[in-house]
């Protein structure tokens, strides 16, 4: 029976409360972020409908419970568990269920491999120099050794170089290349004039102009979308471009940030978390196709189908960053790196091979994707990094 | 307000709109619990049509907000009519009364209204804000106050409440994400390309005259072209553009040749075009008039 509509109190002598409660904070542990209001409202949705259509709980729960789409997929496995019959040993067996699930996500090979990659430890000894055993007693580097690290290739830095650059990282700011939107705000040497805050001075003085208030407009950075390559070949320089990634997305807003190897991951939430230990924790049990194979024109066809409308409006600037090694030998790329190109305001493809002076594009996947960037540049040290940004701050004419 | 979930499927259905219970079962609620209604799914999946249905058959009037970036209070709000303020001011100093001037030129003569406002005062309305992703963040901000209280606060006048409140109906297509505070205060549904039999369904009442025999045809191609690999899917809206184009053109049935001649009624995009054209058509219109 339906119970009459009682605003918004609980109706707590059904046993439809508890369960429901239960219900929300399975959801809640499964990742769905839940307040108490979001419960209120179920349970005000549930007094409305014939509970014994599942179908329509099923659609009112949704409704009331979910933000977006992706949350679809956890919720109706929730669903289906939960309320098969939610008697007590089927409600345990549904948290035994959602919690054996997380942890199984957390000891992905691909995970750990990340997670030691981010800790940065792992030696390198290609470059060993006389004087590396002090370096690493002493934490400030002498200008000339930070002069020295702003050239030096990622690949050959060892591990406390790599904790100095992202040192460097930190500090390095991205200009805002501003664009101009359609709002307004007052300015004295506007080139428009302000017409109701004129008025409103005007009343003010009973009805005398005084002066003409003007307004311009208000400018911004776009959007700025990072999809870079996490392959073997990459993993050092990704390690790096990461740091740089997450200094960007919590500078300013409107970055969004892929990896991909064999596969696409949106590592954009991850990424906000202003800690960037925690946040490469969080992006490690995303991953798992760390330090694998590369299909690139796979990755950029997914970009293309399922986020290339989602984050590309507004003028968005896309920065690729891959080697353009591609095991599936180029198949597919050029359409893809093409439609891309064509989906956004600029496309800059940053590769590490280009440090070598007499490079010359042979593999199949450069020689593919060459003809659809705007601009190619190279990033594997210090130095790149530094003209990149400089890149993104100039106006485009 | 239709009494339950089943009334409300019937509503829509009176109106030619064709909803699975998952959607007549938001809708019914959106409704029942005053709260608005935030529809998210791919373009031509008939989200924009669920306010017009709902404005036809309640009946009330509908208000439409296009949104695009740069939306801003004068053009979605309200704006002050400063030529008509102006007047004010020359004539009440010809009269000689200037010492209330100020309260009387800020009066709700001089304010005029745009959609938001339209669908707060007068006669119950629909309020469609219609694609919300293309407009920017500061717009979303403005909007918090209308869908949670159904109010307008203008400083010089006061806040402006609904008599009735509207029944809200946002749309999104994704272009980018609408933030968590406009979904909190909504009731949320994705709006997923119709199964075969409601597609069926929907041919029937939004273009009928088409054939039967065509109709089950296109249906089950578009349903099968569905499952590739394409740029831009069809939605519903090209399916019943389609099903009309092919009618225009006396098909009784799906041929290989009428179909390559209207493939562009369908795909938007010319890559998905020449993916399709030939070859594969003819091997999904051989599937469709197969299976239907």
């Amino acid at each position: 029976m339906i119970p009459p509509r009682s605003d918004l109190a609980f109706p707590s002598e059904h046993a439809l409360a508890p369960n429901l409660l239960a219900f929300v904070r399975l959801l809640r542990r499964a990742g769905i972020q839940l307040g108490p209001g979001d419960a209120l409202g179920a349970a005000e949705a549930l007094t409305l409908l014939d509970l014994g259509s599942r179908c329509s709980v099923r659609a009112a729960l949704k409704a009331t419970l979910l933000r977006r789409h992706e949350q679809t997929e956890i919720f109706d496995a929730a669903f289906d568990l939960f309320w098969r019959d939610p008697e007590r040993a089927n409600v345990a067996a549904a948290f035994a269920l959602m919690e054996a699930q997380k942890p199984e996500e957390k000891s992905k090979p691909g995970g750990r491999r990340i997670a030691e990659a981010m800790a940065g430890d792992r030696p390198k000894p290609p470059v060993p120099t006389p004087e590396e055993q002090p370096r690493q007693l002493d934490a400030a580097m002498t200008v000339s050794e930070r002069e020295r690290l702003q050239t030096m290739d990622f690949e050959a830095m060892s591990a406390t170089e790599i904790n100095a650059a992202k040192q460097e990282i930190r500090r390095l700011v991205l200009p805002l290349d501003e664009r101009p939107t359609r709002r307004f705000r007052t300015d004295p040497l506007g080139p428009r004039v302000d017409m109701r805050a004129t008025l409103r001075a005007t009343t003010r003085n009973g009805g005398d102009f005084r002066a003409i208030l003007r307004k311009r407009r208000i400018t911004r950075p776009p959007p700025l979308v990072a999809i870079c390559d996490i392959s073997g070949s990459m993993a050092r320089y990704a390690q790096i471009l990461l740091h740089f990634l997450h200094a960007v997305t919590n500078d300013r807003e409107r970055v969004h940030s892929f990896l991909f190897g064999t596969r696409l991951s949106n590592i954009t939430r991850q990424l906000k978390h202003r800690d960037p230990e925690i946040a490469f924790e969080m992006v490690s049990h995303m991953v798992p196709d760390w330090s694998g194979g590369t299909r690139i024109g796979e990755a950029l066809e997914d970009f293309n189908q399922h986020w290339g409308r989602r984050v590309l409006g507004q003028g968005a600037v896309v920065l690729l960053i891959t080697d353009g090694l591609d095991r599936e030998g180029g198949r597919g790329l050029a359409e893809a790196t093409d439609r891309l190109k064509r989906s956004c305001r600029k496309l800059i493809w940053l590769n590490p091979l280009l440090r070598y002076a007499g490079f010359q594009p042979k593999s199949q996947g450069i020689k593919a994707m060459l003809p659809h960037v705007h601009e190619f540049r190279p990033v594997h040290n210090l130095a790149s990094l530094r003209e990149l940004i400089e890149a993104l701050g100039e106006r485009r004419r | 307000m239709p009494a339950d979930v089943s009334a409300t499927a019937g509503m829509l259905a009176a109106g030619g709109y064709v909803a699975d219970t998952a959607l007549a079962t938001t809708v019914h609620l959106a409704l029942r619990m005053g709260r608005p209604l935030f529809l998210e799914g791919e373009p031509g999946t008939g989200k924009t049509e669920i306010a017009k249905v709902l404005a036809a058959q309640l009946p009330r009037k509908l208000v439409r907000l296009q949104c695009y970036d740069g939306l801003d209070l004068s053009a979605a709000a309200y704006e002050w009519n400063h030529a008509r303020q102006l007047m004010a001011i020359r004539l009440a100093e010809v009269a000689g009364n200037v010492a209330d001037i100020e309260t009387s030129i800020y009066d709700r003569r001089y304010l005029e209204s745009r959609p938001l406002l339209q669908a707060l005062e007068g006669e119950p309305a629909v309020l469609l804000i219609d694609e919300l992703d293309r407009a920017d963040e500061p717009f979303e901000a403005f909007l918090l106050e209308v869908l949670a209280d159904f109010q307008i606060t203008v400083p010089e006048l006061g806040t402006l409440k609904a008599a009735t409140p509207p029944v809200v109906i946002i749309t999104s297509n994704r272009t980018r994400e609408v933030h968590d505070a406009i979904r909190r205060r909504c009731l949320y549904h994705w709006v997923d390309y119709p199964d075969a039999a409601r597609e069926k369904a929907i041919l029937a009442l939004r273009a009928p005259t088409v054939s039967a025999t065509l109709s089950a045809q296109v249906v089950a191609f578009v349903q099968k072209l569905r499952e590739g690999d394409y740029f831009k899917l069809p939605g519903v809206a090209e399916t019943i553009d389609w099903a009309n184009a092919l009618t225009a053109l006396n098909a009784r049935e799906l041929e290989p040749a009428s179909v390559d001649a209207t493939l562009g009624v369908l795909l938007k995009y010319q890559d998905d075009i020449a993916k399709l054209k030939g070859e594969e058509a003819a091997r999904l219109v051989a599937e469709a008039r197969d299976s239907a």
